[in-house]
């Protein structure tokens, strides 16, 4: 049998399960690189969606252009309780204002989240996890593959061995589409509601200051989205095997075979 | 397995300690240049200390966005403020004739302000955006002095490093560095949308820094204190009850 991964490959004899174990040593399954980055945009987007939410529950209204407050007809009101007596929102009751903590802290984990992001994509783009990783290859971009592909995600079937080292074409597409096109653009919105940065980026070209704000909670319920069914195909593809392969970076292949 | 775990430890100590050394050196410069917020302790001090850093590098200088007359809020809403006392409907009942603005601290001149004087010194005009940190908006034209020529009108001492305001209401009061306060669309603003500012959106006498959020513009101003250090004024964290010590950013850039 013989292993192929990004550009090492393992020989061994083995053909049943005993023996495969000592390739789980050689190579791991995500480079340590990826594996911390990882964790740490883990940590970062749980403390920002957390505290996103806090803040949200002081002014849980949205709007479109430039301006809205309590005056302003809303694009669409959250029917949750708020933190501020003078937000209507049907409610009896007050909850406690959480704004203070929630924005240092939002601003501390988007740092992390942006530096990670920053240190990942340089590190994607000149160690060639990008090219070797992520980028598709273009015989797997035809209708018809990319059709066999939806039809085993839809069937919830269990990945195949191979995919235990390498990602399928939709996973390819929608870590580019997060990587590439969501995160950017909820950092973008995110600034575009800072009256300083704004004064250097104005918000204008966002559709304004209160459609950046709207555009930021979507872009979260997107990435909310992407990690509810990115950790179901973790539990899917087997979540022993998947945490170990992101914590240590090592994969057994028997459990892969079950 | 061993050299490559080796070969990685070595990596990672040498990421570490170079993230490390950088840090402590950008630290060291930010406080050469006096840009450590006064609440940088504490576990959210490194982001705050960073954002601060990062828009005073990047936005020293620029502008707030000024907009047309057309996209005025035809619905501006005032937040709600603590109740006035008594002292302020005294002078509410004046017409505010007897309402001054004192100026103390390292300066040359030492002042006492009425409205009317303010209303005498070259004004500024702009149309700009509010945003509370509650995430609404809304844009109003404001018409006050530059706090830059209030400043210079004092004679402010060269190593003046932040404005530190008061309002009538003991617990708001506020402070902002050199570079906000000598910023040309920083003002001691006494019009709003045409006519006098009225009393639910700061009247008399308001703050308006349009690239701070709208906590930082306190309204009901009598006082300017001038200062190279903000550890003197309550806890020492730049602000008072309705800002710092009541878990919220110095800073309000962003």
């Amino acid at each position: 049998m013989r292993l192929e991964f990004d550009g090492y490959s393992v020989h061994s004899a083995c053909t049943i399960g005993t023996l495969s174990r000592m390739t789980e040593t050689i190579r791991p399954r995500h480079s340590l690189f990826v594996r911390v980055t990882h964790w740490l945009t883990v940590l970062s987007f749980l403390s920002l969606l957390v505290t996103g939410v806090e803040i949200i529950i002081s002014h849980p209204r949205f709007y479109w252009g430039e301006t809205g407050n309590v005056n302003t007809r809303p694009l669409f009101t959250i029917p949750i309780p708020s933190s501020r007596s003078s937000v209507p929102t049907g409610y009896g009751y007050v909850l406690p204002d959480q704004n203070g903590w929630s924005r240092y802290l939002h601003f501390q984990s988007a740092w992390i989240v942006a530096g990670t992001g920053l240190l990942y994509v340089a590190f994607g783009f000149f160690g060639g996890h990008f090219r070797r990783n992520l980028l598709p290859a273009r015989s797997d971009l035809s209708p018809k593959r990319l059709g066999i592909s939806i039809a085993h995600h839809l069937r919830f079937e269990r990945p195949s061995s191979e995919e235990a080292w390498s990602y399928n074409v939709l996973q390819r597409l929608t870590y580019l589409v997060v990587i590439f096109l969501c995160f950017p653009l909820i950092i973008w919105t995110g600034l575009a509601m800072s009256p300083a940065f704004e004064s250097l980026v104005p918000a204008t070209v966002l559709g304004g200051h209160q459609s950046a704000r709207t555009i930021h909670f979507f872009m979260t319920g997107f990435l909310v989205v992407f990690l509810l069914l990115h950790v179901l195909m973790v539990v899917l593809a087997g979540f022993r095997n998947r945490m170990r392969a992101m914590i240590s970076g090592r994969v057994t292949e028997p459990q892969e075979r079950v | 397995m061993n050299k490559l775990s080796r070969r990685q430890i070595i990596t990672t100590g040498l990421a570490a300690t170079a993230a490390a050394s950088g840090l402590a050196v950008a630290g060291k410069l930010a406080g050469r240049y006096g840009l450590i917020p006064p609440d940088s302790g504490g576990i959210y001090g490194p982001g705050e200390t960073l954002t601060y850093v990062a828009q005073r590098v990047l936005t020293r200088h620029t502008l707030a966005r000024e907009f047309s007359q057309s996209q005025i809020s035809n619905d501006p809403f005032a937040n709600s403020v603590d109740p006035l006392g008594e002292e302020f409907q005294r002078f509410q009942s004046g017409a505010f004739v007897d309402w001054r603005l004192a100026v103390d601290g390292m300066i040359a001149r030492p002042a006492f302000f009425s409205v009317a004087e303010l209303k005498s010194f070259p004004a500024r005009t702009q149309i700009t955006m509010i945003g509370c940190e509650e995430g609404w908006t809304y844009i109003a034209e404001w018409t006050g002095v530059p706090l830059s020529h209030i400043l210079e009108l004092v004679g402010t001492l060269p190593q003046a490093r932040y404005v530190v305001y008061r309002s009538i209401q003991p617990e708001a009061w506020d402070s902002i560095d050199m570079a906000e306060a000598l910023h040309p669309q920083t003002l001691v603003s006494y019009g709003m949308n045409g006519v006098d500012l009225p009393v639910p959106f700061g009247g008399p006498l308001r703050m308006r820094i349009p690239r701070q959020l709208g906590y930082k513009n306190v309204k009901y101003i009598t006082r300017l204190t001038i200062t190279d250090n903000l550890k003197q004024f309550g806890k020492g964290l730049g602000s008072g009850e309705l800002g710092a010590e009541d878990g919220y950013a110095w800073y309000a850039g962003i």
